[in-house]
């Protein structure tokens, strides 16, 4: 699940601190937001579509045991595979044994999360399968060697030049005084190569948007058709998907299709949503002639019936990633999840344990925005408020900040005391000011001065001067 | 204990109880939005006008014996040799395809046009709906850089629900692959930039047949 080592506050600096990522960042306002506006305004019902989603998605997490079991008869009436799975390990090893079991040299990828949690190419690769991923973006930060800074558009943080980089580092064979300045060129190069993969590769691994119990369908949501390309041509079909992907009918899919669309990207309709259930038929003549459903846990069921059961209804449509002000700024790989912004800073420590991820909760500024846009109306800031509290509670915040909070708390509930100790230290602040106003350095509040002037008081206190008035 | 033993047992303690005495109660239907409720015209009009905003593009012809007329005028403008790819479907092998060789059956790498029918169309967003069978290999929707789809105007349903139970009603439940498929392939991965041709077709053209 990690996608960069180190601290997220070390890797915010360096973040911070890159234009590319900055560029990239500053996209984000003009594109996916008022994209995502601009449709969610075109549908008068968008507010009572999100009220049923959020009612059918408590539902199926109430009954999601009912729901797996209906959802896998189906699969398997079908002739399909339903894996089980409760640990990324579990699921890791039932993909490779699928592989082997189809003798696969190649596999083809579509796009899934599932894929980055469990950390599917390294094993694969590491077992001798070549794992080649085939959404553009994806594929850029496979030959990047980078794990994705967002949950739907994986290399938003690299430029064409970049790209253009790691085209010709890779591909070799090609005339190296190619131009590729030209996004339309990158594209064309991308196209080319990966057909030849899609057409060699064994098996094909997809994620799923969702699986649908009435009918044991697995489902897809995609714009560059890369997906099925993968799932059809290849003779088995893999598909990855944790539990909670659950709907019960096809026309709750649709209910979910609308939503996510414009939530994710804007669109209408995503240009492709396919459902597949089961290998082809007897008379088909072509799509795979096997196919396996890998379902994973890995934490997912620990979360039902707790605060933090709410986040299993995400549909990961990437909204309150591109309106957060603080993934706006530092981009998805600061944070050291795979599952970047409120999003993931509810979901990693939820899936990986708080000891891991306690730094996640606290990047943010709780600004409700978010759970604004969450189409699955998640109330993510209650939720990270949650962590934030568990994470003090446990003993994992620096003891510097205990300490200093707990001598705060000390303080602010003596108002005698407090009273006292504020009447003592505005003049002395107001003397370290120097008459400017404000003060370029204070002990102790390095971490506010580093990047901006703290106002300093004039040197009386609120109390003080509200009393001085009452009395004129 | 079997991992999906396992996994059962932890969401019903989670919920504190034991397995469900009978299934739930399902939930009673979603209200569909307006614009997924046209039927007749109305849903004509309105699926033609967002396959357009999706970039799909739009001919529309009296009956299905003038489809062959218009590949051969796409596959002229677009400057290519005159070879389709051609869903062995008995409506569209019967039409006359003098002037262009004709293959039947799925797709090869080297495929630039597929010609399949739809299924239906869904009005509320454009989309096409095509299933996988004998007569409609999917890999014609997918490989060849030109797709053109011949849907019959009657058969434009309002919203997703419709389309779905349609699909119950008249292809007797489930194929192996349904595709939604709304515009051509794209992406935005390149600087957030929206490219049409990602992997998938170009091009889309939607031969729409006769009126509702
Ligand atoms: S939490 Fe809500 S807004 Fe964020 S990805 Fe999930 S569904 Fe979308």
């Amino acid at each position: 699940m990690r996608s960069q080592p180190g601290s997220l506050k070390t890797n915010a600096k360096a973040a911070l601190a890159d234009p590319v990522l900055k560029a990239a960042m500053a996209k984000l306002k003009t594109g996916f937001r008022s994209k995502r506006a601009i449709a969610v305004d075109r549908l008068p019902e968008f507010d009572a579509l999100r009220d049923r989603g959020q009612a059918m998605k408590n539902h199926v997490l109430a009954n999601l045991d009912f729901y797996l079991e209906q959802f896998a008869a189906r699969v398997e009436e079908q002739g399909g595979g339903v894996h089980w799975c409760r640990t990324a390990g579990e699921a890791r090893q039932a993909v490779l044994d699928i592989c082997r079991g189809q003798g696969a040299k190649m596999v083809t990828k579509g796009k899934s999360m599932i894929s980055e949690e469990i950390g599917l190419n390294d094993w694969l690769i590491k077992h001798g399968i070549e794992t080649v991923e085939t959404d553009l973006g994806e594929y850029i930060i496979q030959l990047r060697h980078e794990a994705p800074s967002h949950i739907i558009a994986p290399a938003i943080h690299v430029n064409r030049h970049q790209v253009a980089d790691a085209f010709r580092a890779a591909h070799t064979d090609l005339d190296a005084a190619r131009p590729l300045d030209e996004p339309r060129q990158l594209l064309d190069e991308a196209r080319a190569m990966l057909r030849q993969k899609f057409l060699a590769a064994d098996v094909g691994i997809t994620g799923a948007n969702f699986l649908v119990a009435e009918n044991g369908a697995t489902a897809i949501v995609t714009n560059e058709g890369n997906g099925d390309l993968t799932q059809i041509l290849p003779k088995a079909h893999i598909v990855l998907a944790s539990l909670e992907k659950i709907v019960p009918t096809m026309a709750d899919a649709a209910t979910v299709m609308r939503l996510l669309a414009r939530s994710a990207t804007g669109q209408e309709a995503t240009s492709y949503v396919t459902f597949s259930a089961g290998p082809r038929r007897p008379d088909d003549k072509d799509g795979p002639k096997a196919f396996h459903v890998v379902l994973l846990d890995n934490g997912r069921s620990a979360m039902l019936g707790g605060p933090f059961q709410d986040m299993l209804r995400c549909i990961r449509c990437a909204a309150c990633i591109n309106h957060c002000p603080v993934y706006g700024a530092v981009g998805g790989h600061a944070y050291g999840s795979v599952y970047c912004g409120p999003m993931g800073s509810v979901l990693s420590p939820a899936l990986g344990g708080l000891a891991e991820w306690a730094e996640m909760p606290n990047a943010s500024t709780l600004c409700g925005r978010c759970e604004i846009v969450c189409p699955m109306r998640i109330p993510l800031p209650r939720m990270l408020r949650h962590w934030r509290t568990r994470e003090f509670e446990r003993h994992l915040t620096p003891l510097p900040v205990r300490a200093g909070l707990a001598a705060w708390g000390f303080l602010a509930t003596r108002p005698t005391l407090y009273h006292l100790a504020m009447r003592l230290a505005m003049p002395v602040l107001a003397w370290f000011a120097k008459g400017r106003g404000r003060l370029a350095d204070l002990p102790l509040a390095g971490g506010w001065t580093a990047s901006r002037d703290l106002p300093a008081p004039e040197g009386e206190t609120f109390q003080a001067a509200w009393a001085r008035r009452k009395r004129r | 204990m079997s991992a999906k033993a396992a996994i059962l047992d932890g969401i019903r303690r989670a919920h504190g109880r034991g397995p469900l005495a009978q299934p739930p109660q399902p939930l009673p239907a979603a209200a569909i939005p307006a614009r997924a409720r046209d039927s007749g015209p109305a849903a004509v009009a309105r699926f033609c006008a967002m396959a357009e905003e999706a970039s799909a593009q739009l001919v529309r012809l009296a009956s299905l014996a003038e489809l062959p007329g218009a590949v051969k005028a796409e596959i002229a403008r677009q400057k290519l040799d005159p070879a389709v790819a051609l869903a062995p479907d008995p409506a569209l092998i019967e039409l006359d395809w003098t002037g262009l060789a004709v293959r039947r059956g799925p797709a090869r790498p080297d495929d630039m046009v597929g010609v399949v029918q739809a299924f239906a169309g869904v009005a509320e967003t454009g989309s096409l709906v095509l299933l996988s069978g004998p007569r409609s290999p999917t890999s014609l929707n997918f490989l060849p850089d030109l797709h053109i789809v011949a849907l019959e105007a009657k058969k434009i349903v309002g919203g997703f629900e419709e389309a779905f139970a349609k699909i119950e009603r008249e292809a007797g439940g489930m194929p192996r692959t349904v595709n939604l498929i709304t515009g051509p392939s794209r992406t935005g991965d390149i600087e957030q930039t929206i490219l049409m041709g990602a992997h998938g077709p170009r091009r889309l053209v939607v031969a729409l047949i006769g009126d509702a």
